[in-house]
């Protein structure tokens, strides 16, 4: 109970930043928005392929939106000597990672709730089987999340920690990118049945990232 | 009185320079020591081994009962840093940084008086960014504070403050030690610092002067609701 009380006060301290300071809003979705115009204006010319792609151009949008969300995430910390405080604050090192990646989760699947509207409207895309993509859309994200946080904390106290985060990260995440692309794709063609071992790829993804980052945050944040 | 603090040949290292280089303290408690010296001396150092921020690199050093060798964390939710940063996040208000420090050491949210007492009560809905540096730093103490801490470290707290600020700042202080709070005070402003202080202790190049007392008491046991 006390573990659940500590994640909710962090993952609430870092939302409040966050309507405060509404990174995600004026920042984060115009940039992931714009990366998918971008592709809209290369890829314009063949419409088909477009609409083929969407589902990755979507996730590859996702997935740079989520390094600034990362990187907002643990800049938080750096303002003030708050990463100090965190350490001192008594709170257990795994409730600071599970609140954290909360945040980043609560943030990330609002972006991608925006994207879903920009890749139908600009995308021409149709959503058939919709539960095997929401269901692929959130065990992608925890994983991209818990993820994210892990390497966000472990490059916290570097001065290049801003191009160190996407030059980690983005291998480690790749079976996300995989897995949510082939179930995006899946539920787009109406075949759900394609789209569910790649739920199942993606939830397995999810509890290994989680996992890790509940073991490994702890030492994590204190050598950073 | 039992010890709070003791360090025995304490060794710090900043790089490979040592920032304590065989430190002897003992710290009873109640009392309020001051910790001076020059610039480089090791002070701040000092209160980051204490905090648990630094790792001791060689001698032993045993703080509210644990031993910082063998675990530099369980400590923490029972002490309290006012630093040369405030510790507080800047899209916050004054209030909601309190709240937030004194719920993560499991105490209910900040009393009023509390920001009565440093005078930060009309201030408690303004974000942190749009505080002076006084402010902040009385902020800070109220943060410190919000934890009842048993052991309170305090790095050059008189730092940026007017004559308001600092009166404000030492009745707390006075306060906090009348209440039976162990406190060690690093400070440049040595009459200031002086007239809070039971004991000063110097540090030379990364040694203490008149660290260790001479009637050694017994070491605090951790206490057993300690957080492991």
């Amino acid at each position: 109970m006390m573990f659940v009380r500590e994640a909710l006060l962090v993952s609430g301290k870092d939302l409040r930043i966050e309507r405060r300071a509404k990174v995600t809003l004026s920042q984060v979705v115009p940039f992931a928005a714009i990366v998918l115009l971008l592709f809209a204006f290369a890829l314009d010319p063949d419409r088909g392929v477009l609409t083929r792609a969407a589902p990755g151009l979507f996730w590859v949008a996702v997935l740079l939106a989520s390094l600034l969300a990362v990187s907002r995430s643990f800049a938080l910390e750096a303002e003030n000597g708050a990463r100090d405080a965190l350490r001192l604050s008594g709170l257990d090192p795994m409730a600071i990672f599970l609140g954290k990646t909360l945040a980043v989760l609560a943030q990330l699947l609002v972006l991608e709730a925006v994207l879903t509207v920009g890749v139908v409207v600009l995308y021409d895309m149709a959503l058939r089987s919709l539960l095997p993509l929401v269901l692929a859309t959130v065990a992608a994200t925890i994983g991209i999340a818990a993820t994210g946080i892990v390497y966000g904390v472990l490059t916290a106290g570097l001065r290049l920690r801003e191009t160190l985060v996407p030059l980690l990260v983005l291998p480690v995440v790749t079976p996300a990118l995989l897995g949510a692309t082939r179930a995006w794709e899946a539920s787009v063609d109406g075949v759900p049945g394609e789209a569910w071992p790649w739920v199942a790829v993606l939830a397995a993804f999810a509890l290994i990232s989680a996992t890790i980052g509940l073991l490994a945050f702890g030492p994590l944040l204190e050598e950073s | 009185m039992p010890l709070v603090v003791s360090l025995r040949s304490a060794v710090c290292l900043l790089g490979r320079f040592p920032a304590l280089a065989g430190v002897d303290l003992d710290v009873a408690a109640g009392e309020v020591v001051l910790v001076s010296g020059a610039n480089g001396a090791g002070k701040t150092t000092l209160l980051r081994l204490l905090a648990g921020l630094v790792p001791l690199r060689a001698g032993t050093a045993t703080v509210l009962g644990h031993d910082l060798a063998a675990d530099p964390r369980s400590h923490r939710r029972e002490l309290a840093l006012v630093g040369h940063d405030t510790f507080c996040y800047d899209d916050l208000t004054v209030a909601e940084n309190l709240a937030f420090a004194a719920r993560a050491a499991d105490h209910p949210p900040a009393p009023t008086d509390l920001l009565e007492q440093l005078d930060l009560a009309r201030l408690a809905p303004v974000a942190h960014r749009d505080l002076s540096t006084g402010q902040r730093r009385r902020l800070s103490l109220a943060i410190a504070l919000a934890r009842e801490p048993r052991l309170l470290l305090l790095d050059e707290p008189h730092a940026g403050l007017d004559v308001v600020g600092r009166a404000v700042l030492d009745t707390a202080l006075a306060t906090a030690s009348r209440d039976g709070r162990t406190a060690l005070l690093a400070s440049h402003e040595l009459d200031q610092a002086r007239t809070l202080a039971s004991r000063e202790v110097e540090l030379v190049a990364g040694r203490a002067v008149g660290g260790r007392r001479e009637e050694s008491p017994t070491v605090l046991p951790a206490s057993e609701d300690a957080p492991r």
